[in-house]
């Protein structure tokens, strides 16, 4: 019984692991350490800030944040006001007003994150064909997660001789396939921080990357720190129910 | 043993109308368990809560789900978000689908080792299989919902084997489309039957644990339980054992659902649907894998779609394929190496379905898959002819007590 047991943990522990789809692709993605990866892991505030920053000033020229709505920016510790500043540099379209008309007004923290463009035509049409996705989810949706998005966002390299390079692409060593529409977003000195952090390719890289895994999953930190309390308490309450157990097969374990 | 004279005048007035109480102290307080039951033996109650956390957090997901092409993703995504808690209930049911069949794959294979589906228990076997056919499809349609992409091209996969069958086949998929491709039609009847499923799970259940206990449990020796001596009442032994092994799964679930939610998911299906994009590989979730393997080794589409179904068929002919009268693979020694042996086939089908049809997969999956059919067919039908078992013990509780059995068999009646 006790071989049974542990063959069978061992087979489903190598079950798990020889069951999760490893197709990789590209070369191996570098690992970065990441603050708000782990169990206790958190979000470093003035990454998040200045992750912002790089966003608003940078990315969200092509790419959307549907998602968000200006309100959740409190998330990464902006106030009322900032809030409500941001959200007003905008225009937002509302309406119909009482004469039936669509109008336009400032942006509200009700508001969701205003995109670039106003659909996907209009954004193909003014990027040379190619649709920049979404970047709400991003950091959750590829495969590597952040270390992904760190890599394409430092990646980007001059194409080696024997690649022929199509019109409007850009090499990318992490890319699958290597040719990106993407030009090279970001370079040294792109955004000026008010934390007076140096603004290096590699700090808005890993910066804005905090940032999106931020947006794919604002509740993180509260998911992790409830985890960390319900597993103690579940393994205090585990050690619980096994005395009971004993206590109560101890008749016949006599 | 009769029910006890119920002292409280209420409880007395409904258990003469409706025997409710007495119900409950038969089936869960004195029903007779056999003493020697491993812990294997609580993954029975360990799946029938899975099923009620499933429940609980899936009735209150529907409560903020949309059904719509264009706003089921995003209604996730706003439970996940804005939602009190929603990122806890999402969680819960998504990494609840994965532990419902760790679960039942384990209660199963534990069924399989110690010949839990013989004589008398082939009707229980029976509406086991059917809740796992059950559960397959609830699964299916619910990873539909959030309509991200595996969700979509997933969903466009699976319909489109039905397209294998002659002459019916086409007009099967667009029926079960509701028109000519997966679109809105289509999500919503897959919500509408997901939801209906889970309670037909339920029903099957009931019917599952009625057949249960007419011939009660089978036990890890494999032989009758001969009088009270080889048995223990359910309450407290079993319960409070059912009750430790719950709180190791809560503990381990609890990991993946606050450290690694999306540990079982695919990146993929955080990419809202789009049907003019495929996917560069279409994998199903990790329970569906093997089956997913057998499709796949098998060059001609319907003969592809037939095994694959065939894989789960052949599990209602078990009992009559596996000609031993021994039950446990205790006392059967060269079973027990082959079940061994197919339990690793099943786990290499499963790598196998994780990976391109290509190569050295597309040969291993097909030895796997022919090797997961002569187990059934070919080698448990000759076993059973050939294998010499050992000898068997004469009662449960001789092993387990030694020359005790009858001073702990008083002391149980006073019990």
């Amino acid at each position: 019984m006790r071989r049974f047991a542990l063959s069978a943990l061992a087979a489903l522990a190598f079950g798990l692991t020889a069951t999760t789809p490893n197709a990789a692709e590209g070369p191996a993605l570098p690992k970065e350490h990441w603050p708000f990866a782990g169990i206790f892991g958190t979000f470093d505030r003035g990454a998040l800030n200045r992750g912002f920053q790089v966003y608003k000033e940078v990315c969200s020229a092509c790419h959307s944040l549907s998602l968000i709505y200006y309100r959740h920016l409190e998330g990464i510790g902006l106030t009322a006001e900032e809030i409500r500043a941001i959200a007003a540099e905008k225009e937002v379209t509302d309406g119909p007003n009482d004469e039936g008309d669509m109008f336009k007004r400032p942006g509200r923290p009700s508001d969701r994150y205003v995109a670039p463009f106003a659909n996907e035509n209009a954004s193909r049409t003014a990027n040379n064909g190619a649709y920049p996705p979404d970047l709400s989810l991003m950091v959750k949706a590829r495969k590597g997660g952040p270390d992904y998005l760190y890599a394409i966002l430092t990646g980007y390299k001059d194409a080696p001789a024997d690649v022929k390079m199509m019109d409007g692409l850009h090499y990318n060593e992490f890319f699958p396939g290597h040719q990106i529409a993407m030009p090279l977003p970001l370079s040294e000195g792109g955004v000026t921080f008010a934390d007076g952090t140096a603004a290096t390719v590699e700090t808005m890289a890993r910066d804005v990357t905090t940032f999106l895994a931020w947006t794919a999953e604002p509740e993180m930190e509260q998911r992790k720190q409830l985890g960390v309390k319900v597993v103690l308490f579940l393994i205090v309450f585990t050690g619980l129910t096994y005395a009971v157990k004993r206590k109560v097969w101890a008749d016949l374990h006599a | 043993m009769n029910a006890p004279e119920w002292k409280n005048p209420v409880v007395r007035w409904i258990d003469f109308r409706l025997p409710i109480f007495s119900f409950v102290y038969h089936e869960l307080g004195v029903y007779p368990a056999p003493r020697n039951l491993n812990y294997f033996w609580t993954f029975g109650s360990l799946a029938g809560i899975v099923l009620v956390i499933m429940l609980a957090s899936g009735i209150v997901l529907a409560f903020n789900y949309t059904p719509h092409a264009t706003m089921a993703f995003d209604s996730v995504e706003r439970i996940m978000r804005d939602v009190n808690w929603g990122w806890l209930l999402r969680y819960i049911h998504m990494n609840g689908g994965s532990a419902f069949f760790i679960v039942v794959y384990i209660h199963m294979f534990r069924g399989l080792y110690y010949g839990s589906y013989k004589y008398p228990r082939e009707v229980l076997w029976f509406l086991g299989v059917i809740i796992l056919l059950l559960m397959m499809a609830t699964a299916f349609m619910g990873y539909v919902l959030p309509w991200g992409q595996m969700s979509f091209w997933g969903a466009t996969v699976i319909t489109n084997l039905f397209s294998a069958f002659p002459l019916v086949g086409e007009s099967i998929v667009t029926w079960l489309w509701g028109g000519y491709s997966v679109d809105n039609p289509t999500l919503n009847r897959f919500f509408a039957l997901h939801y209906l499923l889970a309670f037909v799970i339920v029903g099957a259940v009931a019917v599952h644990l009625w057949a249960l206990h007419v011939q009660k449990s089978n036990n890890p020796l494999g032989i009758d339980t001969k009088g009270p001596q080889d048995t223990v009442p359910f309450h407290p032994y079993m319960t409070v054992k059912d009750l430790f092994s719950l709180s190791v799964f809560l503990t381990v679930f609890s990991m993946f659902v606050f450290f690694a939610p999306n540990f079982f998911g695919e990146p993929d299906n955080y990419i809202p649907a789009n049907p003019l994009v495929t996917p560069p590989h279409i994998v199903p979730e990790w329970y569906f894998l093997p089956y997913y393997a057998i499709l796949r080794s098998i060059p001609d589409k319907l003969t592809g779609v037939l095994a694959m179904f065939g894989s789960i068929f052949v599990l209602f002919l078990l009992p009559w394929l596996d000609t031993s009268r021994v039950r446990s693979g205790s006392f059967r020694p060269t079973y027990k190496k082959f079940f061994w042996v197919f339990v690793v086939d099943c786990i290499v089908l499963g790598y196998v379905g994780a990976n391109p049809p290509e190569g050295y997969f597309l040969i291993l999956g097909r030895v796997a898959t022919i090797y997961y059919f002569f187990h059934f067919i070919i080698l448990l039908p000759l076993l059973g002819w050939f294998e010499r078992p050992l000898p068997l013990p004469t009662s449960i509780s001789q092993p387990v007590l030694g020359g005790r059995a009858a001073a702990t068999a008083r002391h149980m009646e006073k019990a």
